[in-house]
């Protein structure tokens, strides 16, 4: 049967068709649908784990039960479960073990674009990449079937434009997963002390090696010649790219990213004249086939940012060759992602841009405050550091730092990898201030569960994170909690803590507004032309719902209320929420309840 | 089977319904007995930013993205969103536009100007543009939320698969209580 599935529902459909049982992860864009998918197949556990590395190590735990287990993660979530990763690599798996590595070239969401190719190289763990829907939910089964003949765990890498582009998938029956697991006790091969782990050393050498043969042969290495003149080595999405610019050229595809099958790479090499090497970021085939003495051109002339195109690999091979029309277009206005309207973050955010204090930001859609017009938000590096550097800049800064320091941080992202900061901040006695902005849920990612909403993947109930409790056990004696959509309160609270000596936590405490069960949704808000005066307050919060007009662009006769007047301000009710945020900062008491809203 | 594939490029504003518009799209062509790939961006996209999906098709489609300059037809949900991708059009395209403007933060703040004469500017460079009211038209059928699915039908009346079709996959598409509407939506748009 024939199915039109994105690459991340076909890894999930994969799975469930070779009998996974078992999968541990945390959100991250573009991994996160794999898991929600995998979640919904019959006889498979799924869980949202507090971070990569847990995930890893649970995956790593069913595994050495016997299971098919995956840990699932984008590109950066790798970085987190890197400690695990490398030492797994030694022990092997018993059961099977796959680890998804969704990375993101053009940055699509994510802060940074690393290639974790680099990693199985790395890690000394295969590496399989699928370029298709149908290839995601194949090479998903071939990856245990490799982790288990060879008990190794293994990587399944995809891109942004793999996990989120849709192509016609083939679904097969499932197998029955193995359901008869046991203990099995083996010291010498799970116990990583030096002794062991020298031994396990010799094994990992042995085993690449084993793989490197297994390449050569592998059947999703595919050559294909049509020229002899041109060739490209690839893998991946841009292969496809690479055989939409070129379809004359001869190819070959690799499945598996590394090891790489040196014998075929020669092979092919020696029956072409001119050899491309098309990879997006990193040289990574290409250094490893220049080391091979054999003369390709890569980074040379393909890009090393971004991710590519057809239209890309065209002009780096032929030159800007087709002449195209120029457009003559006005400048247009950027559109950046904002804050939704009745956001939780932007009552915080105007506070803290307010505040003559250096921010320390974290991942999460309260990024997005860096920018006009609340800039309330000086940094952002990876998930907890907001924490950690708050801590650093204010013991760097000593006095001079005192009241002039905060670090925000997620919910989501606070259990995440911000726990362990806020326990250092209380044990190295820090003055910074952090603030949780706990909207109950991870939402940049879609509204995923977390240990502090108190429900798991599935939606059940579950132990929910007592987030003052936590903070009063790590040592923070000055727990405060906000309601972000009271300015004048929160900006007093931040504003008092900021002035206490010692640490101090803010729980920054309201529902995201795209939560479903978010009740607190109210009457929409208008703004009373003949009060407005044309101030621009309500501007200041960035609200999309919120907009500004010209007098002369109002159809309206508008009452001037004083000779400076320019504008009025409008808020388009269909998206407003009445947040209230703009009524509490309007000093004419211009903005009103909509009346006999339905 | 025509040779090669055709390239549709859809393009807008988050929250206009683009990726679902685009998923119901490539469903038609895959029941249409087509190879289709299609893609987007997800993330943070979704909070207000722009928003595209590509979706190709034919007999054997590789890439998901298509070439610069050789998108067949272009749907924009967003009037000046449209000048943002003329570039990736055909000289020889077509332009479908929907006339909803959704100002960006700079717009609505008052610092920058809502383009003018985007007409004028498609026409020097394309033969064929059709501009639908599409809000209107939803509106008009029950919901302005379903302006995504009058693109749809208009759309339809540019691509060689029969109406029935279409309306089978809407019918699949959508729950019980929205299918008549949207079927409705879909018709003002093909006849619009």
């Amino acid at each position: 049967m024939k199915s039109l599935l994105s690459g991340n529902e076909a890894i999930a459909r994969g799975a469930y068709e070779c009998g996974v049982t078992f999968a541990s992860a945390y959100p991250g864009t573009p991994s996160t649908e794999i898991t929600q998918e995998l979640s919904r197949y019959d006889g498979v556990y799924a869980e949202w784990a507090p971070n990569e590395k847990v995930a890893l190590e649970v995956a790593v735990g069913a595994a050495l039960a016997g299971a098919k287990a995956m840990a699932v993660m984008k590109h950066v979530g790798v970085n987190v479960a890197a400690d695990p990763l490398f030492t797994v690599s030694y022990t092997g798996t018993n059961g099977g073990l796959v680890i998804v590595t969704a990375d993101d070239p053009s940055m699509h969401s994510s802060q940074n674009e690393q290639d974790n190719r680099n990693y199985a190289k790395f890690a000394k763990i295969p590496m399989l990449e699928p370029s298709d829907s149908d290839e995601a939910r194949r090479f998903i089964k071939i990856a245990f079937e490799i982790s288990q003949s060879f008990d190794t765990p293994v990587f399944l890498r995809t891109t942004t434009r793999v996990s989120h582009s849709k192509s016609v998938a083939e679904l097969e029956t499932p197998v029955s997963p193995d359901t008869k697991l046991k203990i099995t006790k083996n010291p010498s091969k799970y116990v990583m002390v030096p002794a062991k782990a020298r031994e396990r050393r010799v094994v990992v050498e042995k085993r690449i090696d084993a793989l490197r043969n297994f390449s050569e042969s592998f059947g999703e290495n595919k050559v294909e010649i049509r020229s002899t003149k041109f060739g490209i080595i690839t893998a991946g999405m841009p292969f496809n790219y690479a055989k939409e610019a070129f379809p004359e050229f001869s190819f070959l595809k690799l499945g598996m990213v590394w090891p790489l099958p040196e014998k075929l790479i020669r092979d092919f090499a020696s029956r072409i004249e001119t050899l491309y090497v098309v990879e997006e970021l990193d040289p990574f085939f290409e250094d490893q086939i220049k080391a091979m003495g054999i003369h390709v051109t890569g980074k040379k002339i393909f890009p090393y940012t971004n991710e590519f195109d057809p239209g890309i690999i065209e002009k780096s091979i032929r030159g800007p060759s087709r002449e195209r029309k120029i457009f003559h277009v006005p400048d247009l206005p950027a559109r950046p992602p904002n804050l939704c309207p009745g956001c939780p973050h932007r009552g915080l955010f105007y506070v803290l841009g307010k505040l003559k204090a250096f921010v320390t930001g974290d991942i999460g859609c309260y990024t997005l405050s860096f920018m006009k017009p609340l800039e309330g938000l000086d940094s952002c590096i990876c998930m907890g550091a907001s924490i950690g550097m708050a801590h650093g800049m204010s013991k760097a800064l000593k006095e001079e730092g005192r009241g002039k320091i905060v670090g925000v941080i997620g919910d989501s992202t606070f259990i995440h990898s911000g726990i362990t900061g806020l326990l250092n901040m209380a044990y190295n006695r820090s003055d910074a201030v952090i603030v949780i902005c706990d909207n109950r849920t991870t939402a940049m990612t879609g509204m995923q569960d977390h240990p502090g909403t108190g429900r798991t993947l599935q939606g059940a109930a579950a132990a929910e994170l007592d987030l003052q409790a936590l903070a009063h056990a790590l040592g923070i004696d000055n727990v405060r909690v906000i309601n972000p959509f009271d300015i004048k309160t929160s900006r007093n609270i931040i504003k008092e803590e900021l002035k206490r000596e010692g640490p101090s936590l803010v729980i920054s405490r309201a529902p995201c507004a795209l939560l479903k069960s978010n009740s607190a949704k109210g009457q929409p808000l208008e703004v009373i032309l003949d009060a407005c005066t044309g101030c621009k307050s309500c501007l200041g919060l960035g609200c999309p719902a919120i907009s500004w007009k010209l007098l002369e662009d109002i159809p309206e006769v508008v009452k001037k209320k004083s000779g400076k007047q320019e504008g009025a301000a409008f808020i388009d009710t269909t998206l407003c929420n009445g947040c209230t945020l703009c009524q509490q900062l309007c000093k004419a008491q211009a903005i009103k309840k909509v009346k006999n809203h339905v | 089977m025509f040779k090669g594939t055709k390239n549709i490029l859809m393009v807008g504003v988050g929250g206009q319904g683009i990726i679902r518009a685009s998923d119901i799209l490539s469903l038609v062509l895959m029941e249409a007995g087509y190879d289709v790939k299609k893609s987007e961006v997800h993330g943070m996209a979704q909070r207000g930013g722009c928003v595209s999906s590509d979706i190709r098709f034919g007999e054997k489609v590789y890439s998901p993205l298509s070439k610069i300059g050789d998108v067949d037809i272009l749907v924009s949900f967003e009037k000046m969103e449209t000048l943002r991708y003329l570039g990736y059009v055909k000289d020889n395209g077509i332009i479908i536009v929907s006339d909803e403007k959704v100002y960006p933060p700079s717009v609505a703040l008052g610092d920058e100007k809502y383009p003018e004469n985007i007409e004028a500017v498609m026409k020097t460079f394309f033969a064929e543009v059709k501009i639908v009211s599409a809000v209107k038209i939803a509106e008009y059928a029950g919901d302005r939320r379903m302006a995504n699915t009058v693109m749809l039908g208009v759309l339809s009346s540019f691509i060689d698969v029969g109406v029935e079709e279409w309306k089978k996959i809407l019918r699949n598409e959508f729950s019980n209580k929205l299918v008549e509407r949207n079927i409705n939506a879909f018709e003002a748009g093909r006849n619009s």
